[in-house]
Parts: C-alpha cells; structure tokens; sequence
C-alpha cells in the first residue's frame, strides 16, 4: 500500500537514535536505526560510561588511601592497575552495547549497518546506494571533539578517545578545557599520580555551572593538587620527541608548560558532514542543525535530535528530545523539552550536579522581569550522613522566585551531587513551590536533607545552620 | 505540517453547505474523532471530526449561513511544537491544490490518547443544594466532568492567582490534561484572562473567595438545568384572606404555630395528587412518575441552600408537616443534614415572600420537572366578581416546568388546583 519502507528510519544509535528508535517502534511505526560504528554511540562506548567507569577505579583508589582515617589498615602499598581499570571499562561499555542491540532487537526496530546520506531529492540512502524510503528521517549522529588549530590530535595531544585508553599514566598532562569531560579527566589522572594542569578560557571552571558552586569545586581540585588557570587559552603546542610545549595567553597565564601529553576537550561540534544535507533545506549553524522544539528541520519530513541538534550536549537531553520527537511523528500532542529542566551532572571528585538557572542567570532573569529571587545554602558540613560517610563538604543551592515560589534553580556540589539532583528534577517536572517542597518529608540521615535545608534557607527558616 | 480543515464533501451530490456552529473555539485542544464544527446541508446537519489531535489554531469562516463550497478551508489544525508560522505556511499553502500529508497517526495506535483525556476527580459526596430551591441530588450524571475541580499543578495555581487568570478557562497541556504554568502563561497572554485580571487591577482591594464544594454544585446544577432543561413558566394570584385567617386560628387553637409556607406545602402536595401528571421525572428514555408527593423546601443557609425533603407530604397533617419542616430546616442551616434528607423530590417550593419579594421565576432542580416560586402574601387592591375595587390579602406564585415533562395545559391545570387549595384552605387541613 505504501510507496515507503519505513515510518522512520534514525539515523545514529547513540542515546538519542536508540532510545528514539525504541519509542518510535513502541508507537507501531515501523522503523528502522542506520549506525555506522558501534551501537549505543559516544555515549556508552566512549563517553559517560567509559568513563564513569575509570571514575569508579579512581574513586576506589582514594578510599583505599584514605582507608586509615576511616580505622580501616590497607596492607602493603595502594597502586593502580591501569590495564585492568581500562579493561573494566571498555568491558562495561560492551556490555551496555550488546543490551543496546538487544533491546532494539526486542521492539522490532530493523538495524542497518552503515553510513546513510541524503541524495538527490532529499531520498535517504546508504553508501551502497540503496535507497532507504522513510516517511520520516530522524538524524542523531551525535557530534564530536572540537578540533583546535593549535593542538593537532596525535600521539602526544589527545581526545577523549585516546584519554580512555591510555597505556600509561602520563608524568604530567595538560587539560585544555575545563568543562565537564576535561575536569573529569583532570581528576580521574590526578587520582592515579599526574601532575595535572587546567587551562580554561572563561573566567571559571565548570562555565555552565553556578560560580559559587564552581568555586567550591575548584577549591576542591587544588586541594587535590590540580592547577588550575582561568582566563587563559592557548596560544601554541610544540610537540616534540618527548614532550609538548604548552604556551597560553591571557591575563596571570604562567610560562610555557612541558607537559608529556595533552588532553583537548575545548567543546564539541556536530556531525553534520557526509549526510547529504545540502540535497535537503535542512539548515546547518554553528555546526549543529536548526530544528524547532520537537526536532523538526527546514525540510519536512527531516528532524535531528540530541548533540547534532545543538547544546546541551547531553545523552538524556537526547535521548528525551528523541522520545518527543518521534511522539510528536505519532500524532500525540507533546510540548518541546523545557530547556531549565534538564538536569546536568560532572563526575569529578567532588561531584557537581544542577538544574536550571545559575544565580547569575538568575539575576538576570529577575531585573529583566521585575521579579525578586530567594537564595538558600546550605553547607554538608551541616549534615550529618555526609560526616558519616567522611564527605563532609560541598555545598546544596537553592533559588526561587519569590513570589511565584518556582525552584528556579538547584546546584549541588558534593561527592554524591548526581544522584541528588534528580529529587529537584522531580519537583520542577511537577512545578512544585517552595511550599511543597518544605513540606516534603526527608529521611534522616540523608544527603538529601542537605537539599530540604536549603529549600527552608532560601525561605529564611533553615533548621541546622 | 499544520492541517486545514476542509468542507468536506457532505454528500455525493453535495453543492457545500453552511457553517452552522463552530464546537471548538481558536486554541481548544482537540483529540482525533472529535467534533469540530457542524456544517448544515440543504437535508441534513454533520459533523466536522478532527482526523487527529492538535489544537484549533485558527477559525478562517466563522459560523454564518453563507453557502460554502466543497474543500474551503474552514480552519487550521496545529500539531503539538507547531507554530503560529506553521499555520502561516499552511495557510499560504491553501491557495495551491497540493494533496494533504498523508498523516503517519492513521496507521498509529495511541497508547497516550487515554493519558491525554483531561482527568477530572469528582468529589465523593456533593453536600449541598442549588440556587432558588433546588436540592442536592448527585445521582444523575455520572458521565459528565466536574469542571469546579481542575488538575493544575501548584506553581500554576500560583502564577494563575498572580495573573487573575481563572483556572477554570484554562486547558492543560500536562499529563491527564494537568495545567501547567505554560497553559497559565498562554491564558494571560492570550488575554484569556483579561477580565479577571481587569478587575483585580481595577479594584485591589476585591477579596478572592475560594469556591467551597457547596457553591460549586450549586453552580454545576443550576447551569446545567438552566441550559439542559427547556422551562416555562405559569403565574397565577391567589387570595389569601380565607388562608391566612384560617392560620391564625391553627396557631391559637392548635398545638403549635404553623406558617404559611406549611400550608402552601401541603397545598402543593394535595395538588400533586389531584394532577399526578406533574408528578414526574424526565428520563432519557421514559417518564418517570412518582408514587408518593415529596416536596423540597428551599433553606438558605451560610454559603448557598439547600433543599430538604418532606416525603409522603400528601399524607402528613399540617402540623405533622410543620413541625418536620422546622426540625429539617433548622438542621440544613447548620449544614447537618443526611444525604437522603435531600435527595430525591417531586418538586421544589421557594418562597421568598418573607423578604418582601412580590414575585418570581425559579430554576428547576433535575430531576424534577416543576419547582414553584412564592412571593409575599400582601394587601392589594382587586376587582370583585361584582366589579367593586376591594382591598384584599393576594400573593402571586409562579410554576417553573420542565417542558418535556409536562404540557403547559397540565402545569395550568396543577397551577389551578393549587390555587383552588390555597384559597378554600379548609381542604388542606383534612
């Protein structure tokens, strides 16, 4: 009866094209999911798993060094074990991405394996030549490591690809960017012994964060040994046989560092080449593509979703836009993803973790509107699970509008932050005031608590500070 | 890509039609099958149904008897994350004869369409009666929605209060139709909620009053039966002297006070018998006509009314009926009142005549099909049988009916049986 293979055929198996494929299968449009490397995509394969799971080698290596203050003798000398810790790692990333394969296998949703292109007419097709009718096209290809012209990736300048498979510990490692994926890092060598330098070109670390969030969690860093610069880029990489020579710029930059290796994680891009789009309105800015609310392009009957669809590059942004999207394909009324409500989580030690606006932003937002804002803090070294478990500092934020009572803002750092956050998600997900969430109950001894307290000091009524 | 709504071709040799009413309003959420507009033919009215869900983003033709021809556009359907510029680009769209996007939903089940039904709860019991004599009856309708209870989200409550907007005009956008702060926004900007946030500008120092349970059934019934029941109404002026003496004898001799408004309950009671035709309910499917006459007596009490029920009141004496009447009035003041002691009823008696009131038309309260309005008793001049202007002691009463359930020569006839009790009262004390 139809002219067309396919209600649609996604194009990338990272969070957004699985997930969405899955979804779209569950609505009964017949689907099918093109992937041209691994599925599961950045995400699983060389992104928050992967590294969470070095995370976990690292953060086992601190206990075990801080084994004594907690009464508990560790005999002989605590060493990582590199190989097995990247072993680990890739172990769980193929482990996530055989379930990937399962679970598409399940709902039915037809895997091509391969690269897929627009050709003339705006007809799907891959690379063979074989044409892919869909009804509609859904592009998830994802995005990748931003490429300074200073810092060429080889041997010694690496990404995030090489810095998940590393052989050795580097001596001494310079981090170029500060955001999410380089303080992960940052921390994740300087944990196994690298002397490890930041370079940021904003003014804080963590540049999405709240600054006094990203202020505590530097603190943190140093403490650890990490050096950090702000307002500082570089200028200029000199490799050489044995090391890099690192030159920056800007204001309080220190000498040309010589580093072994270099880890650039300054931003990503998204992959927008090779898919034919010139074939097709689609339109392309600042290396991601221009889609409305629910992922539609210019072309009709194209959408793109998740990091190729522009920031927050996150795999639950995508693979939520991804469920909208294909619900919207479907014909159910849905409402595009509120951008303030999207929680976002940095792996470091301590951990940051945040949902909606930054003080700052905040701020502005409230002069813009005429609106007053409500504050809270509330320090973990205010709470006592926190002390129990020895990770008593680190800082719960809270802010609202004062008379609408919104939570417009929630930022934690701590070494738990991220599975804190979500009860803040929660609540802005079911527009709770702040009255309902000072009446909500939290366990005691809780983490949590730390967020009730400083849901009540931002109304002036905290209990413990 | 938004959709238009076509005059569909009603007929195979249909020439257009009319658009007779629009069912939606621009920005009402519609969901696939439903109604749309009505198109009346030269033969027939039908139904316009919304081939998927969206919202009626704009209305092009507004209802009116001009003919109009197969495939004008009507309106424009826009899909959830559409915009105003989609509807702009399908309405520019309109002109060329381009085929509409065959739409993927057709072949789609909709697990969300039972999710996206508007979820209302409606209070377990309904406490209180309706306006000018109605009672509480919460048996009918259990189908309908309860609009005075809307699912919003707290911070939509909270922006609405800010903004004036009445929740209640508000379509949600959440899950189970949930009003979000979004839907709040659009309200107001909309404009939606322009008069209410008109007058709280206007007057600042205007106090909101939360609706209580009460008040809200009072509303709900009372439109309903204002709009779903088709009434007429009958007055009549009966001559009250030989009533009102005959009470004052009752009170002196008998062995408690009585009202008038006791006599005129039993006087109704005694005329439902007499005319039984008026005795009835109006069922979907049947006349309902009752056994027994049990009138409701309109009580005001501290936040609306409510209407107690004096069962087999034909049977009971006048003092029997007095002295129930007081006991079941002086409990619905105080709101204290069992479910059964307002439910049900033949028909309602409201009697304003203590406030001076000369005459008026009340609403009927469903199920019933007649409820009478009883001005005051009052000295007024009238022409004799002779032709002599006399002074004499008149009240004026009007019948409510409900027209499906009883003919205006029926209501007249129970109208005259009434009046012949009230003004040769010796009958209703037998």
């Amino acid at each position: 009866m139809s002219t067309h293979d396919y209600d649609v055929v996604v194009v990338g198996g990272g969070p957004g094209g699985y997930v969405g494929a899955i979804r779209a299968a569950q609505l009964g449009l017949r689907t099918a999911l093109v992937e041209r490397e691994a599925l599961g995509g950045i995400c699983l394969n060389w992104g928050c798993i992967p590294t969470k799971a070095l995370l976990h080698s690292a953060a086992v290596l601190r206990t075990c060094r801080d084994a004594a203050a907690a009464g508990v003798s560790v005999a002989g000398a605590v060493e990582a074990n590199l190989a097995v810790m990247v072993q680990r790692s890739r172990g769980i990333a193929g482990q996530l991405g055989r379930g990937v394969a399962h679970l598409l296998k399940k709902h039915g949703v037809a895997v091509i394996e391969g690269e897929a292109r627009f050709g003339a007419g705006a007809a799907l097709q891959l690379a063979d030549g074989t044409a892919l009718r869909a009804r509609n096209v859904v592009l998830a290809t994802g995005a990748r490591a931003r490429v300074l012209p200073e810092l060429p990736p080889g041997e010694r300048i690496w990404t995030y690809r090489e810095a998940l498979v590393p052989r050795a510990v580097p001596a001494s490692l310079v981090v170029v960017g500060a955001g999410a994926i380089g303080m992960e890092f940052a921390c994740f060598y300087r944990a196994l012994g690298s002397a490890v330098t930041v370079v940021e070109a904003a003014a804080q670390i963590l540049p999405q964060e709240d600054a006094e969030i990203a202020a505590v969690a530097r603190k943190a860093f140093e403490a650890q040994g990490i050096r950090i610069h702000t307002g500082c880029r570089v200028a200029a990489a000199r490799v050489g046989p044995d090391d890099v020579t690192v030159t920056l710029a800007g204001a309080g930059a220190p000498a040309p560092l010589s580093v072994e290796r270099v880890i650039s994680a300054a931003g990503i891009v998204g992959n927008v080449e090779g898919l034919g789009l010139e074939h097709t309105a689609v339109a392309v800015r600042h290396g991601h593509i221009v889609t409305d609310a629910l992922g539609r392009t210019a072309q009709p009957g194209v959408h793109a979703i998740g990091d190729v669809a522009g920031p927050p590059w996150l795999a639950h942004k995508a693979s939520h836009e991804a469920v909208l999207c294909m619900e919207a394909i479907a014909g159910l009324p849905v409402h595009g993803l509120d951008p303030r409500r999207i929680p976002a989580c940095t792996y470091t030690f301590p951990q940051v973790a945040s949902i909606g606006l930054t003080e700052a932003s905040a701020e502005a937002w409230a002069r813009e509107h005429g609106r007053a804002l409500r504050i809270g803090r509330f320090p973990f070294a205010a709470n006592g699970r926190a002390l129990a478990a020895g990770e008593g500092s680190g800082l719960a934020k809270t802010i609202f509008d004062a008379a609408s009572g919104e939570l417009l803002g929630s930022h934690v750092v701590h070494a738990e932050a991220s599975e804190l956050i979500g009860a803040h998600a929660v609540a802005m997900g079911l527009e709770a005031t702040e009255a309902d969430l000072m009446a909500s109950v939290a366990a005691h001894p809780t983490l949590g608590e730390a967020l009730h307290e400083a849901v009540l000091a931002a109304q002036g009524v905290a209990l413990h500070v | 890509m938004a959709e238009l709504i076509k005059l569909p071709a009603v007929a195979a040799d249909s020439a257009g039609g009319a658009l007779a009413q629009w069912l939606k309003q621009e920005g009402d959420t519609v969901r696939a099958g439903d109604g749309l507009a009505e198109i009346e033919t030269d033969k027939a009215i039908v139904e316009i149904n919304a081939e998927q869900g969206g919202v009626l983003a704009r209305i092009v033709v507004p209802a009116g008897p001009a003919q109009l021809a197969v495939n004008t556009v009507l309106g424009v359907i826009r899909f959830a994350g559409e915009s105003d510029a989609d509807v702009a680009r399908a309405l520019a769209e309109a002109g060329t004869a381009v085929a509409p996007q065959a739409p993927t939903a057709a072949q789609t089940p909709a697990p969300a369409a039972t999710a996206a039904a508007p979820g209302v709860v409606a209070p377990a019991t309904t406490p209180a009666g309706a306006a000018p004599a109605s009672s509480a009856e919460p048996a009918e309708s259990a189908g309908s929605a309860e609009p005075g209870r809307q699912l919003a989200s707290p911070l939509a409550r909270r922006i609405a209060r800010e903004l004036g907007v009445d929740l209640a005009g508000v379509s949600g956008s959440g899950p189970r139709g949930r009003v979000l702060k979004r839907d709040v926004e659009h309200a107001a900007a909309r404009g939606a909620a322009a008069p209410a946030a008109a007058r709280n500008a206007a007057n600042p120092a205007a106090t909101r009053l939360p609706h209580s349970n009460m008040r809200r059934t009072i509303a709900r019934r009372l439109t309903e039966s204002k709009q779903a029941v088709p009434h007429f109404y009958l007055t009549v002026d009966c001559r009250m002297d030989a009533l009102l003496d005959l009470r004052e004898q009752v009170c002196r001799q008998g062995p408690r006070k009585v009202s008038v408004n006791d006599f005129i309950v039993k006087a109704a009671a005694l005329a439902l018998v007499e005319v039984p035709e008026v005795n009835v309910s109006w069922e979907p499917d049947a006349l309902l006509r009752h056994a027994s006459a049990d009138i409701c007596v309109a009580v005001a009490a501290e936040g609306g009314l409510t209407t107690p029920v004096l069962r087999n009141a034909e049977r009971k004496s006048l003092v029997e009926l007095a002295g129930e009447i007081a006991e079941l009035a002086g409990r619905a003041r105080e709101q204290r009142l069992r479910p059964e002691e307002y439910s049900g009823g033949s028909m309602t008696i409201s009697n304003l005549g203590m406030y001076g009131v000369r005459e008026f038309a009340a609403i009927i309260n469903p199920p019933q099909a007649a409820i009478l309005a009883v001005g005051a008793a009052e000295r007024r001049a009238v022409v004799d049988d002779d032709g002599a202007v006399t002074a004499a002691r008149m009240m004026t009463v009007t019948l409510s009916a409900d027209h499906r359930a009883v003919d205006g020569a029926v209501a007249a006839r129970w109208l005259a049986a009434f009046r012949q009790l009230v003004e040769a009262p010796l009958r209703i004390l037998l």
